[in-house]
């Protein structure tokens, strides 16, 4: 590889690392390339960066691809059981009417 | 001739525009004049690994420079100021030229040095150390250890901070050029160096190939137990001592 192709993905949340404070990030730099540190020959690698702090700080992790693939079907899942999750508790409170809550005490 | 007394430090260079930044600088601690070697580090960065390259080739009798093209970024861990670059888009070509055209220049100031200097470079280093002896005469010998994008098959490789396929200009190589590759490298594939081959072939370079089966891309690197292939290793790095003290002294 060693393209220095970088596919970013901009973000809202925040990252840690160990021994780390949490930090604001607002970019994934994403790329499939030889790893720094992990013992593989290719690697999908994500930097978690804030670009808008400077973009100096950064945590980082370096997959194998079928890690990689696997990943992206966890976060799917955990997405859809998360939003049914939340539909379900969305059409339970609104179930009740006030009177019919109010006649429960 | 091995030199196993070495002095080994981190030295600072001026580069491009009359940057100063950092290198490794290592060599052999007896007396005499030592040929110098440019040692141009691989994409993830200036890291362990090379500086025991620049090492390996100082217990081989050569002043050994490696600059860290990556130095305009930091301060920092080699690898976060090789994400920082990598996220920048990489180092530009004019760069990292007028970087290594500093670092032989350090090199020819050095009263242990010979005067004569050879680059060597690493998977994007091997495509940079081309690229120097093609925009350069400041070196006197080429070793390009599976340089990537020297052939530049994807147009989205090309841009303004690298916007030549090395090959393009290989005419103006004058020094003799050694090359190393692995059959089951991606970049450069087989293919690739078999066109590098030719084009340096018909122009009638002085160059020498050497294509190893059971090797891909980064074989030498010790540090990297998937790449890492001893046998091939071992070879390569005696057919680079041997190149360099042919053409070097």
């Amino acid at each position: 590889m060693c393209s220095y192709i970088v596919e970013k993905a901009k973000l809202v949340g925040t990252a840690k690392g160990p021994n780390s404070q949490w930090m604001r990030v607002d970019t994934a730099n994403v790329y499939y390339d030889h790893p720094y540190e992990a013992q593989l020959d290719h690697a999908l690698c994500v930097d978690f960066v804030c670009e808008a702090d400077g973009g100096r700080e950064r945590v980082a992790i370096e997959i194998s691809r079928d890690s990689a693939l696997d990943l992206i079907e966890r976060i799917k899942a955990a997405l859809a059981s998360g939003d049914a999750s939340h539909a379900k508790a969305a059409a339970c409170s609104l179930v009740g009417t006030q009177s019919e809550v109010a006649s429960l005490f | 001739m091995s030199y196993p007394g070495l002095v080994a430090e981190t030295v600072k260079f001026k580069g491009h525009n009359g940057d100063e930044g950092e290198a490794y600088y290592a060599r052999p601690s007896g007396a005499g004049k030592f040929p110098g070697v440019v040692l141009i580090h691989h994409m993830p960065g200036w890291d362990e690994w090379i500086t025991e390259a620049v090492r390996k080739l100082a217990h081989h009798g050569f002043a050994t420079i490696s600059p860290h093209l990556y130095f305009r970024e930091g301060p920092g861990s080699p690898d976060d100021v090789g994400a920082r670059v990598r996220a920048a888009g990489g180092v530009a070509d004019d760069q990292v030229v007028g970087d290594a055209k500093g670092a032989a220049a350090y090199l020819r100031g050095r009263p242990e040095a010979n005067g004569k200097v050879g680059i060597i470079g690493f998977c994007s280093g091997g495509r940079h150390a081309f690229l120097c002896c093609c925009r350069s005469g400041n070196f006197d010998a080429l070793v390009d250890c599976w340089g990537g994008n020297v052939i530049v098959d994807d147009p989205k490789a090309l841009n303004a901070k690298r916007p030549i396929a090395p090959v393009d200009l290989a005419d103006k190589i004058q020094v003799p050029i050694l090359g190393l590759f692995g059959n089951d490298d991606e970049n450069p594939n087989a293919d690739q160096v078999n066109r590098l081959e030719a084009v340096l072939k018909k122009l009638g370079k002085n160059y020498t190939f050497h294509r190893y089966d059971g090797a891909g891309h980064a074989f030498f690197n010790a540090a990297r137990a998937s790449a890492y292939r001893a046998e091939q290793a071992a070879d390569g790095w005696a057919k680079t001592f041997a190149f360099f003290h042919k053409h070097l002294g």
